[in-house]
C-alpha cells in the first residue's frame, strides 16, 4: 500500500476513543496484579538487609532462624552458587560484601510473612564496617574506598553489550576548538540534577517463583518487560536454568520495572531451596530504599553559541552516579548522549562521561532514561549562554532541535540522518497556546509582580530516537468465527498499549476489536518482545503486531482465492468476509476455513533509529517571596505524534508530565540521603509526597498529527518523554520569577529564600 | 472514634472471640485467632479483606495511611483500610470495590461507568481507592463543586497523573446526580 494511502482513509478504529480492554476489570477490582494472584502452598520470602552502607560480612549464624517453626529456608551468600547480574555482570545476588545500607544479606522463606519477619531478627551477622562513599565527589577522590575491588577508582567500564561493540560512550565530532573560536558567547560551569528523585509507581515490586525439577522455573512478577527478564535471568543463572516469565497486570512502571531481576532472583533461589512457590514482595519502604532511583547527573561543561543562537561547540564531562551498581546506566548514558544531540544540533562535540559507583541504593532505568538527567544538567548551562546573547530560549530550542536533513549519533555508535517530520510547527502552536511571546520579558525578569508574589515562565524540550528501538515479534492467529488472537509478550502497565494493538489489528483485518483477544504476557506462549520501554510501544511493537496481522490476512486471502476462482491480490476482507474487490457481492465467510483450521501470521520489527519523537513543555510558576513556596500554575505540552491511536490514552500519557519524577522533581521531589551514614531519610509516602488533586496546575496539550514514515498508520509514541522537558523549564521559570539564577533541583522554599538573600541557612536536602 | 470506645470495642471483640462484618451485603462471622481463615488481633482491615476474604480489589500501596489506595466505605464514610484493625470493625458495614455494582442487576455504579468512558485511569492501581472515595463523597454530597471533588480526592495518590480524567469522570456523574 502506498505510504500515504492510509492517511486518506477514514479509519474505523484508529484515532477513535475506545474503552480500554481491561477497563471493566479495573473499575470492578477484578484485575489481578502480582500480589493478587493465589497459589497453593505459597511461602513468603523476606530479605535481611544490611544496617551499614559498606561492610564485609565476617560471619552469619542462621541456626536460630532455621529453628523457628514455619521457617523453610534461610539463604546467605555461602549457600548459593556465584550467580551474577548487572552491567558489567559483576553483582552477586548475595555477596560477602554489602555495598549500601539495605543491601541483601540473607533470604528467608516461611509459611507466613510474620514468621519470615521474625526469622530475620534471629539471624546473627557480624560485620566489618568499611569507609563508604556517598556521592560523586567522595567516590572520585584519590584513595577513596572502592565499592568494587574490580574498579578501584569507582568508575564502571563504559558501554553495554546489548547495544553492541561500538555502544555510544560519548560524543566526539568536528573540532571543538574551532567551534569555540567561532562562538560569540561562551558559557561554562558545573550543573547537576542530583536530587535522585524516584519514579516509583504505587504497586511495589515483587515476584512469585515456582521451581520445578530439574532446572525449570516459572516467575510471575511485577515486571513491565517479561521477555527481557527471561533473557536477563537466563544469564544470571549461568545459562543453566530454563526460565518462563509471566507478567500479570502491572501497577505502573515508569521504566523502573525493567529492573526486577534481583527480587525475581530472590524468589527463584528460595523456591529452588524449598521446592514450593515463594512470593517476595517489597514493602513500600523497601521499594523506595532498596529498588531503583533516578541516576544522579552532573556536568562540567562549556558551550559556544553565535549571536543568532546557532550552537558552535559543546565540550565537557558528564558524571553519572549510579549508586551501588548498574543494570542499565551505561545504556542510559548512550541514549542520553544521543538525545542531547537531538535537541542540540551542533557541529562540534567533545562530551565524555563517567559512570560512578557509590554506597547508596542503585539508580537505573527510569522514565527519561539518561536524557532527562543530562538535559536537566545541560539546559541551565545553555541558559547562561542564551542570557549572554540575550536570546529568547524558545527560539534557541526551536532552532537547534533536529530537523529533516539533520542527524545524531545513536546508541550503537552509528550516525543516523533524521527522516522524521519538522517539529517547528508544533513548537509554534505550543508557544501560541501558552502565550509565550506575550509573557516573555527577558532573562531573570518576572512576567508579573503582585505584592510578594512573582510569576516566571520557562520552556524545555526533549526527544528520543527510541521509538524504533529493539526488536519486536508478534503472532496473529485467525479463527474461523471471524476472530483473531494476538500472541504478544506485553503486559498492560498503564499506557493502554494493549488496547491499541487490538485497534491496529482490527483496522488491518477490518473486524471489530471485540472479536480480538490477546494472550497473557507469557514467555512460553509468545515470541520475543523487548518490552514497552521508552516510547517504542507504538512504532516498534505496533509494527510487529501490524505485520503479523498483515501476514495472517495475506494467508487468509491466499486460502480463499482458489475457492473464489481469483488471484489473492484481487481479494479484500471486512467483517469476517473475504470478497472480490471488483465485485464485493462475490465472497466467502471466514467460516470457510472450517473449525479445524487456524491461520497464523508472524510479524517482526527490526530496530530503526532514523526517527525521534518530540515534546516541548512551557511552564508558568508563581513564587511567594515571603515563604519561598513555588506554585505551578500552568503547563502546556506541545508534540506531534503522526497519528493519534487513542485520544484518551494519549491524554493520560501527556498528563503524566507532572508525576513519576517529572516536573515535580524540580519543585519538591527528592530522595534525602544522609551523606554521613547512607541512610535514606524519606523512604515512605508520608515523607516522600506526590502531588495531589488539590494542587493541580492548568494543563493543556497541543498535539499535531503530521504523518510519520513509520508504519501504515504513520504514528509514533511519545509516552515516555512527557516528564523530561519539564524540570529544567521549572528551574528557568523560578529563576526568572525571582530574578536570580537557581541551579539546584528541587526549588525548595529554603533555596528560594536563600537565592533572595533572606536566609543564611544552608539549603536542606540533596545537593 | 474516641480512644476509650476503641479499646472497649476491641476488648469486647477479643472476649467474644469472634467479630461480625457485613461486607458488600454479605455477613462474615470471623473468629479471632491465628489459624487459617481467622483474624489475628493485629490484622488490619486491608489484610483481612485481601488475604482472609480474597477481596483483592482493595489495593495496598504505602500501608501507612498516606496514599489512599486501600480506601473502602465503612458505615457511609471513606476509610483507609490499612489504618484500621479488623477487630475494631466489629459490627460495621463495609463496601469494597467488588461490592459497588448493583447487587441485583449487576449494573455498574455510574462512577464505574464514567471511569470507563473517560479512561480515568492508567495503571489502575489507585483506581479502586479513587472510586470508593468519590462514591462516599457523592453519597454525602450529590452535587459537589469541582474544587470539592479535588479536595475530597486529595488523599488519593496517583503516580500516572490520572487526576484530570478522574475529575472529569466524577463531575460527569455529579452533574447527572444533581
Amino acid at each position: 500500500m502506498d505510504e500515504m494511502d492510509d492517511k486518506r482513509v477514514n479509519y474505523r478504529y484508529i484515532g477513535k476513543p475506545m474503552a480500554r480492554r481491561d477497563a471493566m476489570d479495573i473499575v470492578t477490582g477484578a484485575v489481578q496484579y502480582t500480589d493478587d494472584l493465589k497459589f497453593q502452598n505459597l511461602l513468603y520470602g523476606k530479605v535481611l538487609r544490611s544496617p551499614y552502607a559498606h561492610a564485609l560480612i565476617r560471619s552469619i549464624d542462621k541456626s536460630k532462624a532455621l529453628a523457628l517453626t514455619g521457617v523453610k529456608a534461610v539463604l546467605t551468600w555461602q549457600d548459593i552458587p556465584d550467580f551474577r547480574g548487572g552491567t558489567p555482570r559483576n553483582v552477586r545476588v548475595l555477596d560477602k560484601k554489602v555495598r549500601y545500607m539495605g543491601d541483601a544479606v540473607a533470604l528467608v522463606a516461611a509459611t507466613t510473612e510474620e514468621i519470615a519477619d521474625e526469622a530475620l531478627d534471629l539471624i546473627e551477622v557480624e560485620y566489618e564496617v568499611l569507609p563508604a562513599v556517598f556521592d560523586i565527589d567522595s567516590a572520585l577522590k584519590p584513595g577513596a574506598p572502592a565499592v568494587y575491588e574490580e574498579y578501584p577508582d569507582n568508575i564502571l567500564p563504559g558501554g553495554t553489550i546489548i547495544y553492541g561493540e561500538n555502544c555510544l560512550k560519548g560524543v566526539v565530532r568536528g573540532d571543538v576548538n574551532r567551534g569555540f573560536s567561532e562562538a560569540d558567547v561562551i558559557a561554562e560551569g558545573t550543573f547537576g540534577y542530583e536530587n535522585i528523585p524516584n519514579a516509583l509507581p504505587p504497586e511495589s515490586v515483587g515476584a512469585v517463583a515456582l521451581w520445578e525439577e530439574p532446572n525449570r522455573v516459572t516467575v510471575w512478577g511485577t515486571t513491565q518487560a517479561p521477555y527481557l527478564d527471561k533473557v536477563t535471568l537466563f544469564h544470571v543463572f549461568n545459562r543453566q536454568v530454563e526460565i518462563r516469565t509471566i507478567a500479570p497486570q502491572c501497577g505502573g512502571g515508569f521504566g523502573t520495572k525493567i529492573m526486577c531481576w534481583l527480587v525475581q532472583s530472590y524468589a527463584i533461589l528460595l523456591s529452588r531451596a524449598t521446592r514450593q512457590p515463594v512470593k517476595v514482595m517489597f514493602t513500600k519502604e523497601e521499594h523506595m530504599a532498596n529498588f531503583t532511583l533516578r541516576v544522579g547527573s552532573r556536568i562540567n561543561a562549556k558551550v559556544g553559541m553565535k549571536k543568532d543562537g546557532t550552537l558552535t561547540a559543546i565540550q565537557g564531562t558528564w558524571y553519572v552516579d549510579t549508586g551501588y551498581y548498574s543494570f542499565t546506566t551505561q545504556a542510559q548514558v548512550a541514549i542520553g548522549s544521543g538525545e542531547l544531540m537531538i535537541m542540540a544540533q551542533c557541529p562540534n562535540w567533545d562530551l565524555k562521561n563517567h559512570v560512578v559507583v557509590t554506597n547508596r541504593n542503585a539508580s537505573g532505568a527510569t522514565r527519561g532514561f539518561g536524557g532527562q538527567e543530562l538535559k536537566c544538567s545541560f539546559i541551565p548551562l545553555l541558559c547562561l549562554a542564551m542570557e549572554k546573547a540575550n536570546l529568547d530560549p524558545f527560539e534557541v530550542l526551536k532552532k537547534n532541535y533536529v530537523k529533516p536533513g539533520g542527524g545524531y549519533y545513536w546508541r550503537d555508535g552509528n550516525w543516523y540522518n533524521f527522516r522524521g517530520v519538522d517539529f517547528s510547527k508544533a513548537m509554534n502552536e505550543g508557544a501560541e497556546k501558552f502565550g509565550w511571546k506575550e509573557k516573555w520579558k527577558g532573562w531573570l525578569r518576572p512576567t508579573l509582580v503582585e505584592g510578594a508574589r512573582r510569576r516566571g515562565i520557562g520552556v524545555g524540550v526533549h526527544g528520543n530516537a527510541d521509538i524504533g528501538e529493539d526488536a519486536a515479534e508478534a503472532y496473529v492467529q485467525l479463527g474461523y468465527n471471524s476472530t483473531a488472537t494476538i500472541f504478544l509478550c506485553v503486559t498492560e502497565h498503564g499506557t493502554g498499549q494493549k488496547s491499541n494493538y487490538l485497534k491496529m489489528v482490527a483496522e488491518v483485518l477490518q473486524i471489530h476489536p471485540e472479536r480480538i483477544s490477546m494472550t497473557p504476557a507469557d514467555s512460553l506462549v509468545t515470541p520475543f518482545e523487548f518490552g514497552p520501554v521508552g516510547s517504542r510501544g507504538t512504532y516498534a511493537i505496533g509494527s510487529a503486531v501490524i505485520r503479523a496481522a498483515e501476514d495472517a490476512r495475506k494467508k487468509l486471502l491466499e486460502f480463499a482465492a482458489p475457492k473464489l476462482g481469483v488471484m489473492a491480490d484481487e481479494l479484500d476482507t471486512a467483517d469476517g468476509v473475504v470478497f472480490v474487490k471488483s465485485d464485493p457481492r462475490k465472497g466467502i465467510k471466514w467460516r470457510a476455513m472450517g473449525n479445524d483450521r487456524t491461520i497464523l501470521g508472524y510479524g517482526r520489527f527490526e530496530p530503526d533509529f532514523t526517527m525521534c519523537n518530540f515534546m516541548m513543555s512551557f511552564v508558568e510558576v508563581e513564587v511567594d517571596t515571603e515563604t519561598g513556596k513555588v506554585t505551578l500554575l500552568k503547563v502546556v505540552n506541545a508534540t506531534d505524534v503522526g497519528q493519534i491511536i487513542d485520544p484518551h490514552g494519549l491524554e493520560g500519557q501527556l498528563n503524566g508530565c507532572i508525576g513519576s519524577a517529572g516536573i515535580d522533581s524540580a519543585i519538591f521531589e527528592e530522595t534525602v540521603l544522609d551523606r554521613r551514614t547512607g541512610h535514606i531519610m524519606n523512604a515512605n509516602l508520608i515523607d516522600y509526597k506526590w502531588r495531589t488533586s488539590a494542587e493541580l496546575p492548568a494543563l493543556e496539550h497541543v498535539v499535531l498529527e503530521t504523518p510519520f514514515p513509520s508504519h501504515r498508520f504513520h504514528a509514533v509514541g511519545v509516552g515516555e518523554i512527557a516528564t523530561s522537558p519539564g524540570p529544567s523549564a521549572i528551574l528557568m521559570a523560578a529563576s526568572n520569577a525571582v530574578g536570580t539564577w537557581l541551579y539546584e533541583y528541587p526549588v525548595t522554599p529554603q533555596r528560594i529564600l536563600k537565592a533572595l538573600g533572606k536566609t543564611g541557612n544552608e539549603p536542606g536536602g540533596a545537593r | 472514634m474516641a480512644k476509650g470506645k476503641t479499646i472497649r470495642t476491641r476488648r469486647k471483640a477479643l472476649e467474644t472471640e469472634s467479630i461480625r462484618l457485613v461486607i458488600n451485603g454479605q455477613t462474615y462471622d470471623l473468629n479471632i485467632g491465628s489459624r487459617f481463615g481467622e483474624v489475628e488481633p493485629f490484622h488490619t482491615l486491608s489484610q483481612t479483606l485481601r488475604d482472609t476474604l480474597g477481596l483483592t480489589g482493595t489495593k495496598l500501596s504505602c500501608d501507612q495511611g498516606a496514599c489512599g489506595a486501600c480506601t473502602v466505605i465503612m458505615d457511609g464514610h471513606a476509610v483507609l483500610s490499612c489504618k484500621l484493625l479488623t477487630v475494631e470493625c466489629d459490627g460495621k458495614t463495609i463496601t469494597t470495590i467488588e461490592g459497588l455494582r448493583d447487587r441485583d442487576t449487576g449494573e455498574l455504579d455510574p462512577l464505574q461507568k464514567a471511569f470507563i468512558d473517560y479512561t480515568a485511569f492508567q495503571c489502575g492501581f489507585c483506581t479502586p481507592g479513587m472510586i470508593m472515595t468519590a462514591r462516599a463523597l457523592l453519597d454525602e454530597r450529590p452535587s459537589p463543586s469541582e474544587d470539592e471533588v479535588k479536595e475530597a480526592l486529595s488523599g488519593n495518590f496517583c503516580r500516572c497523573i490520572s487526576h484530570y480524567q478522574v475529575i472529569k469522570a466524577i463531575m460527569s456523574v455529579a452533574q447527572k446526580e444533581r
